[in-house]
């Protein structure tokens, strides 16, 4: 056993565990491209500033793709669960701002604060909600999304020497002389400490990824997909649904609260209003163009989607309207037959041009051995 | 147009007049509950309004979704369509409103056709997310589209309606051309349709299909016809929603369409999805719940109000007030 080499043994692998930590090395290979570029000095200031906003979309598409891919259900609610946690982190980092004074114990702990409040909302949420399947979920996690942006747009926060004042009126809040307000409505808060760096994005996207394909490759991933493949046959075998939809969403709400630390973190300003559907949608294409299920599709997508528009400047303004024929595009393709079949045929085409090309070269040389 | 005036008012009202004018308490309190009744009257007659033009979009997707088995996301976008088609014939082209109206029904109609021709038919088979992740496509290409054409400025809209408000006690309360004209119309396009199905023998295709579209198939129905003529009506109905919506409230912008298209699904949920009676009764019970809540509670919530709702009601009773039972066969 010991005189195999390492090439073997990687060989004998599991599956899952090739695709796993092929995606692990690939993400650590482009961080370390992009560290080397960005301290040489090679990466534009305006890619620079998307370094950030890369890993907190990368993040979001992988927790859509936990719900969309692996539970099988369409939930558009992602957004809200985003703002949850952009605004407990934001809100935590300025009330600690006095006491905990070192950057990288208040970051982190603000991101769990983050993670572990979006996570409560989507158990919360998630109870009512996952008994429906389909259409209805769909709906309903797209009015959640709506509701959450709609609250935190209308809530008012203060601290003062008494305590925490939340109200819906400005009026109503009651500061005393001392007091700051936080959250101010619709103005959103303001002066949030920017901890977020390209390295703690990184980071957190390595948890995610390794979370989840943990989770994935897990007996209760397992049993996920079960439900996802067959829900009535899963129930039947006794598989609790209600329960492992509710991990998978609160898990979902978890990653994308982490996401939304970091992106609250990432500017000085955080207003609801950028939570909206729009953002829902944005993550959904992510997850449909990498592939729903496939992780690193997902991330591959989402970099790639962030990083092309800021490239092709010029149809910057037709983005979206690409985004939803590429929606349309994509379903068609993959859901019907003879789109399908279309495809592969091109494909098809392409592989023996490909080798009638290999032949053209290679023949000349098998005459010459005759 | 809409009066704001908390229950609390009531019992501010009750006080004032006890004290200051020193009646006895029950008169005071029914002083105070009179002019909070019509303010409570006018926010009723709102609802119903607003209530009848959501029944109309609740129509299409009831429609649609009993008999594609799809939930239309587009639904709510082809208001917003209509509704830009009418602004644009009645400002550029300055044709007569009711003609301008005919022209966007014609024009939704085909549109609904073809989006069913281009996006949902090649889905037949797939498996509902596909649907749905389609049908959000489709909807986020109209907003985008209506973007790109028209611009993100909100266009005012005049209205397509030309009678005269009432007036009833001595002002108190207003009822506007607008919602007469909404409430007739609506109850004439759900008595029409109802008839329309059970008399008209493509209406009774559409039933025939919604039950069980293969032996629909078997007995000779052609599927491909009556599914493109439910989106075809769906359409219709949701231009001359969108010319309803546009009177009322005269801001269109690309994204008009979309909130009162998630409200009127709603409705049809919660009047029973596949029923027509049912969107009616729900369409008017959301429209009052959401102007009530508007009213009373706080305006920002609203929607919020609107949402939960529905979530009580898919707990309590998924198939909504009129809806049937549907046992899942494996």
């Amino acid at each position: 056993m010991s005189n195999k080499t390492t090439l073997a043994k990687a060989r004998m692998l599991k599956p899952q565990t090739k695709q796993s930590f092929t995606t692990y090395i690939m993400v650590i290979a482009a961080f370390v491209i992009m560290m080397v570029l960005s301290s040489t000095g090679n990466v534009s200031s305006q890619i620079e500033g998307l370094l950030v906003p890369l890993c907190v979309y990368s993040i979001l598409a992988v927790s859509l793709n936990l719900t969309v891919g692996i539970l099988g259900e369409l939930s558009l609610g992602q957004a809200g669960f985003m703002c949850v946690g952009a605004y407990s982190s934001a809100l935590f980092s300025i009330a600690t701002n006095e006491s905990i004074t070192v950057a990288w114990i208040r970051f982190p702990l603000a991101i769990l604060v983050g993670g572990i409040c979006a996570a409560v909302f989507g158990i919360l949420i998630g109870i009512p909600v996952l008994r429906l399947r389909g259409d209805y979920l769909a709906i309903v996690t797209l009015a959640f999304g709506e509701i959450i942006k709609n609250v935190f747009a209308a809530l008012y926060v203060g601290i003062d020497s008494n305590g925490l004042h939340i109200a819906l009126n400005q009026a109503d809040m009651n500061l005393a002389e001392d007091g700051t307000e936080i959250i101010r409505g619709a103005l959103g808060v303001k002066g949030v400490p920017q901890d977020s760096t390209f390295v703690i994005g990184f980071v957190l996207l390595m948890i995610t990824l390794i979370i989840s394909y943990n989770f994935i490759n897990s007996r209760t991933g397992r049993a996920v997909k079960a439900i996802r493949d067959n829900a009535i046959a899963a129930e039947s075998v006794g598989l609790n649904i209600t329960k492992y939809k509710l991990i998978t969403f609160a898990l979902t709400a978890f990653l994308a609260g982490l996401a939304g630390a970091l992106y609250s973190h990432n500017y000085a300003t955080l207003q609801a209003a950028k939570f909206d559907y729009n953002m829902s949608i944005l993550i959904l294409v992510f997850v449909v163009l990498g592939g729903i299920g496939n992780i690193r599709g997902s991330v591959i997508a989402a970099i790639v989607l962030t990083l092309l528009p800021e490239v092709l400047r010029s149809i910057n303004n037709y983005r979206m309207l690409i985004y939803s024929i590429v929606l349309i595009v994509m379903m068609i393709c993959t859901s019907n037959e003879k789109a399908r079949n279309l495809i592969i045929s091109v494909l098809n085409w392409l592989k023996d041009q490909i080798i009638k090309l290999k032949n053209m070269i290679i023949k000349p040389k098998t005459k010459e051995v005759k | 147009m809409l009066q704001n005036s908390p229950c609390c008012d009531i019992i501010i009202r009750t006080i004032k007049v006890y004290l200051f004018e020193g009646r006895s308490t029950a008169t005071a309190f029914i002083q105070g509950r009179n002019v909070c009744k019509m303010g409570f009257l006018n926010n009723l007659i709102n609802g119903i309004s607003l209530g009848s033009i959501y029944a109309v979009i609740a129509l299409g997707y009831t429609l649609v979704y009993g008999i594609a088995k799809m939930l239309n996301f587009a639904h709510g976008d082809i208001i917003m369509v209509g509704g830009y088609v009418i602004f644009y014939s009645m400002t550029s082209f300055q044709i007569n409103p009711y003609i301008s109206v005919l022209i966007a029904v014609i024009a939704c109609t085909v549109l609904g056709i073809v989006i069913e021709k281009i996006a949902y038919k090649p889905l037949r088979q797939a498996t509902s997310l596909s649907v749905l992740i389609t049908a959000i496509g489709v909807s986020y290409f109209l907003q985008n589209s209506a973007l790109l054409l028209f611009g993100e400025k909100p266009v005012n809209f005049t209205s397509v309606v030309n009678i005269p408000s009432i007036s009833l006690f001595d002002g108190q309360i207003v009822i506007t051309g607008e919602t007469i004209v909404a409430i007739i119309i609506s109850i004439l396009i759900v008595v029409g349709l109802s008839l329309f199905i059970k008399k008209t023998k493509s209406g009774r295709a559409m039933l025939a299909v919604s039950e069980d579209k293969d032996a629909a198939q078997l007995m000779g129905i052609n599927i491909n016809r009556t599914i493109s003529l439910t989106f075809a009506i769906g359409a219709g109905l949701a231009a001359i929603a969108g010319a309803l919506l546009c009177s009322a409230y005269p801001t269109l912008q690309n994204t008009t369409g979309a909130m009162p298209g998630i409200k009127a699904f709603v409705a049809a949920v919660f009047g029973g999805i596949g029923s027509v009676p049912g969107a009616m009764i729900g369409g008017i019970l959301i429209g009052v719940i959401e102007i009530l809540g508007r009213a009373y509670i706080s305006p920002q919530l609203s929607d919020a109000i609107v949402f939960a709702v529905l979530i009580l009601v898919l707990i309590v009773k998924p198939t909504g007030i009129l809806g049937k039972k549907v046992r899942e066969k494996v």
